[in-house]
């Protein structure tokens, strides 16, 4: 390779590497605000502030949900199978809200330990099936007391 | 090898091939999108959690495949650019960064509409979604830079430095999921390991992603006939090939 | 099929806005896309025929006047 060539493929090379160690360093001192939400445990642990505007995510727990039968206020508990939240919300849920599906609520945390949530997401896994299969998948699983995506979600909890 | 990559550069060279390949690209490319569309669309099962909305991933996934693809083809042509100023290297970067902004912004738009109806929003500032964003405006300034100078060279350099920057953001856009909490879901469509999704869904997916690397490949090569018509329009060898009445 | 007649392969079961449109733009930019590029091809290419076609015609014209230096007398009057 020509001398001139290899000096500037040398300087491509270091040009890249250094931003890449630049961006690396910067997503890794941000990364608690590039987080999209804080998971129950955080919350728990008392990691996520106090009446500021946050996200909270993680599963609806199975049982958890309690409508209001006047008005259209729910309370249920984000759980990621090792700490749980309770969340309070008035509004209309996303069509896949139900108990063992993802979910990422915006509210405030308070005092008490409440989030009170002003916007609930649904948050779903990267898994697609036909209805059948998952009936069939459910049904082979219900003998364990597990919802299909259990192992899904144990796995999701090493955030 | 070396007298391979030189040829390679040629632009008279390239004509040629990318006349053999072009009709077959064409072909192949829209027979296997449209199977794949027409498949997902109709015949494929609906989804057990998001019913028929879910079909909008048929377009979604390839669109956002393209996108990153052509970026990373893009930073490999502008290190032969800045390390050994191969003309073809340029040709190909600035003939198919508008078609990789239409991607991008196809993979944004229907990634939005798909998250009105499964997430509840159309848009949030996750790290895959704003990722997603930047590379949008990646392709848009690599496009207005390549505008702004009128000088060949000098646009060819800095088209490729700006693209050669921005490459860190596809290991982003690509581990963003797996790195932090966001809303979006990991991916689908693996490459490597089995893919999370029943075969009926899976292979419509795939004839999908392959006729539309295709069509892309079509699609390279006749803008960068163009562009390459535009540069060399006084050589010996345009003059031959326009006087013959060859395309 | 997955579906049971065509009013619910539109309807896809209250989702067929959010997928249709997206099938929409999706066509519409792709076939655009290599509609312009196309037609672009096509231009750049009668451009440079016709450059070409029209400095061969004055080549065969004047067959000499490109390779020899000849004084033009301009009349001043």
């Amino acid at each position: 390779m020509h001398p001139i060539r290899k000096k500037r493929l040398t300087i491509v090379i270091f040009l890249v590497a250094g931003l890449a160690v630049a961006v690396g360093l910067t997503t890794y001192a941000l990364r608690q605000n590039i987080n999209l939400f804080y998971d129950p445990t955080e919350i728990a642990a008392g990691n996520a502030p106090v009446d500021v505007r946050i996200r909270a995510g993680g599963m609806v727990e199975e049982g958890s949900v309690v409508r209001d039968t006047e008005s259209l206020a729910v309370r249920f508990r984000v759980t990621n199978f090792t700490d749980s939240v309770p969340v309070e919300y008035v509004g209309i849920l996303p069509d896949l809200f139900a108990e063992g599906q993802g979910v990422v609520a915006m509210g405030r945390l308070n005092n008490d330990g409440l989030f009170v949530a002003d916007q609930v997401l649904a948050k779903h896994d990267e898994n697609y099936m036909p209805p059948e299969v998952a009936d069939a998948l459910e049904k082979s699983s219900k003998g364990q007391h597990k919802s299909p995506y259990a192992d899904k979600a144990a796995e999701s909890q090493a955030y | 090898m070396w007298q391979f990559f030189h040829k390679l550069g040629s632009p008279k060279w390239f004509f040629g091939i990318a006349n053999r390949f072009m009709p077959w690209l064409l072909a192949g490319g829209l027979i296997l999108l449209a199977a794949g569309l027409v498949w997902g669309l109709a015949f494929a099962p609906k989804d057990y959690l998001q019913g028929n909305s879910y079909r909008i991933i048929f377009i979604h996934v390839p669109s956002a495949f393209l996108a990153q693809s052509i970026y990373i083809m893009m930073a490999s042509a502008a290190v032969v650019t800045l390390v050994w100023r191969m003309k073809l290297a340029d040709v190909f970067v600035k003939s198919v960064a508008p078609v990789g902004l239409m991607f991008t912004f196809l993979a944004l738009f229907t990634g939005a509409v798909w998250g009105k109806p499964t997430w509840g929003t159309w848009w949030v500032w996750d790290a895959r979604l704003t990722s997603m964003l930047i590379l949008l405006f990646l392709y848009g300034g690599a496009i207005a830079l390549d505008r702004s100078i009128n000088d060949e060279k000098s646009a060819a350099r800095a088209v490729a430095v700006l693209v050669l920057v921005g490459v860190v953001n596809i290991p982003i856009i690509k581990y963003s999921v797996d790195w932090w909490n966001t809303l979006h879901q990991p991916a689908t469509f693996k490459l490597t390991e089995k893919p999370s999704m029943a075969m009926e869904m899976w292979v419509p997916l795939l004839l999908s992603v392959l006729g539309l690397y295709l069509l892309f490949g079509w699609l390279a090569c006749l803008r960068m006939k163009t562009e390459i018509l535009v540069r060399e329009r006084r050589t010996r060898w345009v003059k031959e090939l326009v006087l013959a009445g060859r395309k | 099929m997955a579906f049971e007649s065509f009013s619910a392969f539109l309807a896809m079961e209250g989702h067929g806005p959010y997928v249709w449109t997206c099938y929409a733009v999706f066509v519409v930019l792709l076939a655009g896309m290599v509609f312009w590029s196309a037609k672009r091809h096509q231009a750049t290419y009668r451009m440079c025929k016709r450059s070409h076609d029209q400095q061969a015609r004055k080549g065969q014209a004047k067959p000499k006047a490109a390779a020899t230096f000849t004084r033009v007398e301009i009349s001043q009057d």
